[in-house]
């Protein structure tokens, strides 16, 4: 096997790792977009725990956090599952 | 051991009534022949490719037996009848395999004379006793993978597709194997010696699916 | 709980992967059979092993999920066979891009080690088309460990069949040197490896973490906000609830 000068060997070493770098990084960006949508869920969820800490117990009619946290409640039924 | 018998004996006689698999089956590998004598523009195979030619059909035909394999036991509440049975649960396995061992057999009973009349070359009667030990070892592998993927597939959504799509990779080293081991049998110039390492290959896949899938079917069962 | 270590863990894939990519470059000697474009093996092979390894791995976590059916093991096998089949891409196409400029052809049946990769990928490219199928999650996490134990089984005896199918006649196309390696390009080949795996263990960790926090989210916002709020839970292939 006569090897490549190396004009026309570079191109395809630099091609594979090219491939390997745009796999990782697409990765990461794809991962990038799910930790923004996290941080974003997660400052909306704050806010709303905030809003809740603020009014009196009484007046409270959602869940209690402590039930369903527990994860013992049977699911309801719901559209779509 | 009669939990399988009498599971076998029931399949037997629902497609002795219903003659649904196997006909399919081999009027499949009916067509597959003509399609490859058109397809690869050849009236006589030999060597590789008749070797070839015949598994790849073969195991076509397989596929359409592993997608009605546990139908019956899905549409008909037969799962949750056998499961309420005090019997193993690996005994429907092993009823299930021996099932579709027994429809290919049936159906290469049919095929593989059809095939030595419609496409292959040399006389097949050299070949006959080096193939049946191959045939054997084969099927059983086919079989396995094809009970197992059957009770995979039936509880999901694309059942007709998921089979194929999971069998035919699993079963590609049976079909290398019984393929390699084929081909010197229908050699043009006469049957040559069978190679016997790929038997070894096949007994030894065998072994293996078959451990795992008695290990692992199961799972597939509860609930 | 996912994320422990995974700072370390990055940075020690950091060092590895550019202290691996140096020594291809500036240490390892040039091939004398295949000349500069041996340099591919250095990205290729650590990359199929580390794939190969991720799809027994995968296996192995699905062992685990069926014998203590926590469903912690079931996203480690998913997130493992997940990342493999990324991996298994980038094998596939550096694997033909050696082969191109090795051979000429884009693919080459010869390599026996690459055709079986190829039958691999093509199996466990139906893991996530499977999951995706079964709509009940308790059943599509057994049904998928199942899958994943018989692929795992499946990777080795593959192997043996491709590799005994290659007559004698082909010598292998993608080896190194026809004698053994040379001591420099052995330490590259362990370098690269070990920063395969330790790449691998940082993203598996990473997209674990990525997951847990997306679910435990979802559980929280189901606490504070009702459970009309989350919203129903579309059909998915990745586990959503440990």
């Amino acid at each position: 096997m006569p090897a490549l000068p190396l004009d026309d060997a570079g191109p395809y070493v630099a091609g594979a790792y090219l491939v390997f770098l745009a796999l990782i990084l697409i990765y990461v960006a794809i991962m990038a977009s799910k930790l923004a949508r996290i941080e974003r869920e997660l400052v909306e969820l704050s806010e709303l725990a905030e809003r809740r800490a603020a009014v009196p117990d009484e007046e409270r009619e959602a869940a209690r956090p402590d039930e369903v946290l527990a994860g013992d409640r049977a699911p309801r039924a719901r559209a779509g599952r | 051991m009669s939990a399988v018998a009498a599971l076998i004996r029931k399949d037997l006689r629902m497609e002795l009534r219903t003659r649904e698999s196997v006909p399919s089956m081999f009027l499949f590998s009916l067509s597959t022949f003509v399609l490859f004598r058109f397809g690869l523009d050849r009236e006589t195979l030999a060597g590789d490719l008749a070797s070839g030619v015949l598994w790849v059909t073969l195991l076509f035909a397989a596929v359409l037996g592993m997608n009605r394999l546990f139908v019956a036991e899905r549409e008909e509440g037969g799962f949750d009848a056998f499961l309420l049975a005090p019997v193993d649960r690996t005994s429907l396995f092993v009823a299930k395999a021996t099932v579709l061992f027994g429809f290919l057999v049936a159906v290469e009973i049919a095929a593989i004379p059809a095939f030595a009349v419609l496409l292959l070359g040399p006389s097949p009667f050299q070949a006959l006793p080096g193939l049946l030990a191959i045939l054997v070892l084969a099927d059983a592998g086919i079989a396995i993978i094809g009970t197992l993927v059957g009770a995979l597939a039936i509880q999901t959504r694309a059942r007709d597709l998921i089979v194929p799509l999971i069998a035919l990779p699993l079963v590609l080293p049976v079909v290398i194997a019984a393929g390699h081991a084929t081909s010197p049998l229908f050699a043009q110039a006469g049957a040559e010696a069978l190679p016997a390492r790929w038997l070894g290959v096949l007994g030894l896949y065998d072994l293996v699916f078959g451990l795992l899938a008695l290990a692992v079917f199961d799972f597939l069962l509860e609930d | 709980m996912f994320g422990r270590g995974l700072r370390t863990l990055s940075i020690a894939s950091l060092v590895l992967v550019l202290g691996a990519f140096s020594l291809v470059f500036f240490y390892a000697p040039n091939d004398a059979d295949q000349g500069f474009v041996q340099k591919i093996f250095y990205l290729h092979v650590p990359l199929a092993i580390v794939a190969l390894g991720g799809f027994v791995t995968g296996g192995i976590y699905a062992v685990r999920y069926l014998m203590t059916g926590d469903r912690a093991h079931d996203l480690r096998s998913y997130v493992a066979i997940h990342l493999s089949l990324i991996l298994g891409i980038g094998v596939l196409a550096t694997g033909s891009i050696w082969a191109k400029a090795s051979w000429g052809a884009w693919w080459v049946w010869d390599e026996p080690t690459l055709v079986s990769f190829l039958i691999v990928f093509l199996l466990f490219a139906c893991y996530q088309p499977l999951r995706f199928s079964i709509d009940d999650p308790e059943r599509q996490a057994r049904y998928a460990a199942v899958f994943a134990i018989i692929g795992g089984a499946f990777v080795p005896l593959n192997f043996l069949a491709v590799r005994l199918a290659q007559s004698l006649i082909h010598p292998r196309v993608l080896s190194t040197t026809g004698g053994d390696m040379p001591g420099s390009m052995r330490l590259t080949f362990l370098i690269s490896f070990l920063a395969m795996v330790c790449l691998f263990v940082t993203l598996w960790k990473y997209e674990l973490a990525s997951k847990h926090a997306s679910m435990r989210l979802r559980r929280l916002r189901r606490a504070l906000a009702g459970d009309d709020a989350a919203g129903p839970l579309a059909r998915t292939a990745a586990p959503t609830q440990l």
